[in-house]
């Protein structure tokens, strides 16, 4: 009996190492496939409305301003992308936002911290995906929002409670695995 | 280096800078005027991790939201606010990543709990190591079986040979 006890603690630290080695490697794969990023800063606005604010529209857009009020009581789900044309992984993101657009998925803009010239060229050159279009150029509302990088993608149900946020471009990944999912549960 | 320099502009113009716009971004002037309240909101700042650069604060970080962020704190602090409302505003924001001393509630309950754990096994271990030696010691031994009687018999008549030839 005693000895068995004493094999059994000798297998002690091995099995430690084991579960660590286990844990690492479910880390490492979610790295590598997107589930899991160790850098990520876990949104506390999920489950939340979104915060007061008013934001003025970009003139060239030609689709009016954002404000919170445009955010309760929805027809359907919608997106607010905060973006910018000095970012480059929003450039990759952008036609998964036109095909939402397309769709008739109400995708919501936040322009951040950008030049309105800027922010034009850019829509003109690749399109406007946005039914409306708020210039947070101080970025100050990005800030309640806790956004910490452009772009973020936050995905809002007919309340207008938030319910997801993405940090990071919306790949087409993302679209099929996690936003078209969640616009189908809140529709 | 471009800090020190401005620093050293802003102390040659002197007054000038004294009454410029009290948060003007990255230069010496975006401290507070009143030391105090500067010394207030740099010691809040530096609790308070940049989200961009992740292992610095947002004081020591030159990061853009980090900028954003020590300005915040400042006008806040300038506004009246205890430290603790200033921190809440950031804290409401951002959640419990942003705070470089991380709270204690049921996520962080296994970091805080770690050392305790170790500290609490390593005990644990000491305990039941020392507890079983004292027992192999002060336990009887199994009495002898038939051979092993035998076998000391044996030895013991042996002994006696030797001694008496």
């Amino acid at each position: 009996m005693a000895t068995t006890s004493r094999r059994l603690l000798m297998l002690a630290p091995l099995g430690l190492a084991a579960a660590g080695g286990a844990g690492f490697y479910a880390m490492l794969r979610g790295m590598g496939t997107g589930s899991y990023d160790p850098k990520g800063v876990p949104s506390v606005l999920v489950g939340k409305p979104a915060p007061a604010f008013v934001l003025p529209a970009l003139d060239e857009a030609g689709v009016p301003g954002l404000e919170d009020a445009a955010l309760r009581d929805l027809p359907a789900p919608v997106l607010v992308n905060f973006w910018a044309s000095w970012c480059v992984p929003c450039i990759v993101e952008h036609p998964q936002l036109m095909t939402l657009a397309r769709e008739g998925v109400p995708v919501f803009g936040i322009n951040y911290k950008d030049k309105p010239a800027d922010a034009a060229a850019f829509l003109a050159r690749r399109g406007n995906p946005f039914l409306r279009l708020g210039r947070d150029e101080p970025g100050r509302v990005a800030i309640d929002w806790g956004v910490y990088g452009v772009p973020e993608t936050y995905v809002l149900d007919r309340k207008g409670i938030i319910r997801w946020r993405w940090p990071g471009p919306v790949t087409p990944e993302v679209l099929q695995q996690d936003i078209r999912p969640l616009l189908r549960r809140h529709a | 280096m471009l800090r020190r320099l401005t620093l050293v502009a802003a102390l040659l113009a002197g007054p000038a800078f004294a009454v410029g716009p009290a948060f003007a971004v990255g230069l010496p002037s975006e401290m507070l005027q009143d030391p105090a309240q500067e010394a207030r909101a740099r010691e809040i700042g530096r609790e308070l991790r940049c989200l961009v650069c992740q292992n610095q604060s947002i004081e020591d970080s030159e990061a853009g939201l980090a900028r954003d962020l020590r300005r915040i704190v400042r006008e806040r602090v300038a506004a009246g606010e205890s430290d603790a409302q200033v921190v809440a505003f950031v804290h409401d924001r951002y959640g419990d990543f942003v705070l470089l001393r991380p709270p204690f509630n049921a996520v962080t309950a296994v970091l805080w709990g770690a050392p305790l754990l170790a500290l609490g096994g390593g005990v644990l271990a000491i305990v039941l190591s020392r507890r079983r030696m004292r027992g192999a010691l002060v336990a009887e031994a199994p009495p002898l079986s038939p051979e092993e009687r035998a076998r000391l018999a044996a030895l013991e008549h042996s002994e006696e040979d030797k001694r008496t030839s």
